[in-house]
């Protein structure tokens, strides 16, 4: 065996090794090139306006919440209380502009109040999913559960169950509405996106964020405020999770409790993972899951526009998240 | 007459390294034998060995005259070897009878038989002199009761040997008692016991011969009676009381008592682990505490950085009195900790050497909560140059980085901050030779610069060649203080095995 090996021609092995190393520490970058290029070559009108602006609004939704996912994941943490919380903040966001809850003294404060207030209920349930974990020491897997299960409920309370019809343009411009062309999600992903990027890799919070993650007891013996860093995060995971039920709602011009944001939790997790973010935490990379949403997004766009049909391209996707989390394990060896 | 137990010529090697070399373990029958030795002296892979959860490299082990070789844990156990662990598990709310049964349940035509069960039950307790109801729920009888239960079902009726790897770690003094009780029931009835326990009188209460256990190597087997604490003590710590030499110290002895304290721990007590512990670090100053391995040092320094809560006594710093209820309460009154475990509590692996250095200054680079780059990168040079770090940069993670270059960022992510005390817990664990001597002579430069330094070390030498003052706790209390020309190996091991009277007559003996 040793002998095989030192009679490989040197030149070779080193650039096996490079393939390698380049390919898990910068799979999802490659893959979503490739992916572009395949397109560009099989699927007729790949390279539109309208093609970007698809593809980037299905997958708005995915990267805002996925922004906060990675944010828990970094501490060690997960959030499956997301779904549910869009569905809250999508539930709340009509009872207020539609006047159902309090009488309204101008149209215009009902839809400034239907911005602020879904987003901070969504942010204050957050904060309880991190009070759960960090005052009651439950497991966040557990403590999060608690909201997936509860929070669907509380919204189909908060509506009765009907589904809340609108058209209301000033509201729905954070679906429907445009900046120079580029749908306003895509404009607020984006923002979000470089915010937390930068806030990751050049605050003090980011910081201990990864330090947390990285080894808890370490972070806590030089002087981490654990406990509330860990509630920040769960605060913003819930943030945003708010900010994508609005999104949501807004885009459908509707409300359906049972609806928004079910199944979330999932695709924003494979979204993290795919990017390349390490999943016990400790390594963490905004830009990745915006790549790791666009890789899965595309994907399942291809093969849609080719005339593969919808379950078929779950498949796809399951197989994307296998590959990206075994390409994470070899980096780690 | 044949041992029972006979392990000779036992050699053990985990990827290279030696565990065990030519270790051997005689216990007669009916026997209790104690097994003792530092942390990594070789007693728990000794005794994985024996139970089968190891393979052993070479050597013999003869179990009731027979060669044996068991391939699991549960092998051993069915040919009579028990192990009881420091924690029990049992099931408070179901009857005694279904704790003793669980898991070897009777059945009779396919259901259980619990008439029979019942009997079982009855006649194993009645071994170990208990009389209880065995249908009632095992949370009716009081915890000694329940300890015993757990005894008994994890001895059973077929038990030859019984092997507890620190059992009284986790018991009050009247559980612990009642351990002895079985101990001494187990021996009555003729079955043998290995018992291994850090605390020396624990030893002598129950023991009738030791093998003490240093460096993978075992030291000829003497009877317990015949043993002084001081013996006991030397041959675990590898140092022969004619080897000791006294190294007086001259330093340090005009500095005691004249200027205030900048530490001053009095009557301290947290769990079962620390009693009654008192000590004090003046400014320039290294202080040792010593003690063996579960006299409650580590707990006690644990306690003044605010990482544990104290159930009593005060903890003055700097001025202050108990004010430290948080590591960062403690970081910001100026104090730094290198805990024992690197890897476990101290660096972060994937981390860079920059981010691992500055993780307690981070809020003071930072401006507005955004990090300076700049001047975190200025620290971080100057601190690789003081401390002569090796690394290929700031940016190499620190998991990439040798035991003693970790352990020189884990003393930069303190020194950064100019504290005023800097608690060290075994800062040269698992560290070549040559870094080792580097942090300790930097502990000594800085103590000159005006640091308080209190360190623990289980390498005795260490601690006298670098301490001018030394506490020494027992089974979690202050043993004694020495200072001075009492700062030497005899004195601390005296202190170690005797407490503060002995260990004053061994300095003027």
């Amino acid at each position: 065996m040793a002998e095989s090996a030192t009679t490989l021609p040197p030149a070779h092995r080193t650039s096996r090794l490079d393939i390698g190393s380049l390919l898990t520490r910068h799979g999802a970058w490659i893959a979503l090139a490739l992916l572009i290029l395949v397109n560009l070559a099989i699927t007729p009108n790949f390279a539109t306006w309208q093609t970007l602006n698809v593809n980037l609004t299905q997958v708005c939704a995915i990267v805002i919440v996925g922004v906060g996912m990675t944010l828990v994941i970094a501490t060690g943490g997960i959030d499956l209380s997301v779904g549910a919380l869009m569905a809250i903040a999508g539930s709340l966001a009509p009872l207020i502009f539609l006047g159902k809850l309090f009488p309204l003294p101008h149209p215009a404060v009902g839809i400034a109040l239907a911005f602020v207030v879904p987003v901070v209920v969504a942010a204050a349930f957050g904060w309880f999913n991190g009070w759960l974990v960090t005052r009651l020491r439950i497991q966040p897997i557990i403590a999060t559960l608690v909201l997936f299960i509860a929070g669907r409920g509380i919204a189909q309370v908060l509506t009765n169950g009907n589904l809340q019809v609108f058209n209301l343009p000033n509201f729905q411009f954070i679906g429907l509405g445009r900046v120079f062309g580029i749908p306003f999600q895509a404009v607020l992903m984006i923002v979000i996106v470089a915010a937390a990027a930068w806030m990751l890799r050049r605050t003090v919070f980011g910081r201990q964020i990864l330090a947390i993650g990285g080894n808890e007891k370490a972070a806590r013996l030089s002087g981490i405020p654990v406990t509330s860093v860990k509630q920040r995060v769960y605060l913003i995971s819930g943030l945003l999770s708010g900010i994508a039920g609005l999104i949501v709602i807004a885009r459908n011009s509707a409300a359906d409790a049972n609806l928004v944001g079910l199944g979330m939790e999932l695709d924003a997790i494979a979204a993290v993972a795919v990017g390349g973010t390490l999943l016990t935490g400790g390594r963490a990379t905004v830009i990745g899951t915006l790549v790791g949403a666009l890789i899965i997004q595309l994907v399942r766009y291809t093969l849609l526009a080719n005339g593969v049909p919808d379950a078929a391209a779950l498949v796809a996707k399951a197989g994307i998240i296998v590959l990206a989390v075994w390409l994470q394990r070899q980096s780690h060896r | 007459m044949v041992p029972l137990l006979s392990m000779q010529g036992i050699d053990k090697r985990f990827a290279g390294i030696p565990a065990l070399r030519t270790a051997e373990l005689v216990v007669e029958k009916g026997e209790v034998h104690a097994l003792i030795g530092q942390n990594g002296a070789g007693k728990s892979t000794m005794i994985k060995i024996l139970t089968g959860y190891y393979r052993k490299d070479a050597g013999e082990i003869l179990f009731d005259g027979r060669p044996v070789e068991f391939s699991s844990p549960q092998e051993a156990q069915r040919s009579g070897i028990s192990t009881i662990y420091q924690e029990i598990n049992l099931v408070p709310f179901r009857s005694v009878t279904e704790n003793i049964c669980l898991g070897r349940e009777k059945r009779r035509f396919g259901l259980l038989d619990w008439s029979a069960m019942h009997e079982e039950a009855r006649t194993l307790l009645a071994r170990f002199s208990i009389d209880i109801d065995v249908r009632r729920p095992l949370m009716a009888y009081p915890t000694a009761v329940q300890q015993m239960v757990a005894i008994a079902r994890a001895i059973g009726f077929d038990a030859k040997l019984v092997i507890m790897d620190e059992p009284t770690s986790s018991l009050d003094e009247r559980e612990v008692e009642v351990l002895f009780g079985v101990i001494r029931q187990l021996k009555a009835s003729g079955v043998s016991v290995i018992f291994v326990s850090h605390k020396l009188d624990e030893l002598y209460a129950v023991c009738d011969r030791v093998t003490i256990m240093r460096d993978g190597r075992t030291v000829p087997v003497a009877p317990m009676a015949q043993l002084s604490r001081l013996d006991l003590v030397t041959s675990m710590l590898g140092r022969e009381l004619t080897q000791v030499l006294h190294e007086g110290h001259d330093a340090g002895n005009a500095r005691d008592d004249v200027r205030e304290p900048v530490l001053k721990v009095s009557h301290l007590a947290i769990g079962r682990k620390v009693r009654d512990v008192s000590f004090d670090v003046h400014p320039s100053e290294i202080v040792g505490l010593a003690g063996l391995l579960g006299a409650g040092r580590t707990e006690s320094v644990r306690a003044v950085f605010g990482a544990d809560k104290p159930d009593a006594g005060t903890i003055g710093f700097a001025g202050t009195e108990n004010t430290i209820s948080a590591p960062l309460d403690a970081i910001r009154a100026g104090m730094g900790f290198c805990s024992e475990d690197r890897k476990l509590e101290g660096i972060i692996p994937d981390m860079s050497v920059r981010e691992n250095l500055t993780l307690a200054l981070m809020p003071q680079l930072a401006r507005r909560g955004i990090v300076d780059e700049a001047r975190s990168r200025e620290v971080v040079d100057r601190f690789i140059r003081r401390l002569g770090i090796r690394c290929t940069g700031p940016e190499q993670r620190i998991r990439e980085l040798s035991g003693g270059n970790q352990q020189k960022v884990l003393l930069a992510r303190w020194l950064c901050m100019s504290p005023k005390l800097l608690i060290l817990d075994e800062p040269t664990r698992g560290i070549d030779v040559g870094a080792k001597a580097e942090i300790l002579s930097l502990i000594r430069e800085l103590a000159g610069q005006g640091l308080a330094v209190l360190m623990i070390s289980s390498e005795l030498e260490e601690v006298v060649e670098a301490a001018s003052r030394i506490f020494v706790l027992r089974d979690g209390h202050t043993a004694a203080e020495l200072k001075g020309d009492a700062v030497n190996e005899q004195t601390v091991m005296a202190a170690m095995a005797h407490g503060h009277e002995e260990a004053q007559e061994a300095a003027h003996g």
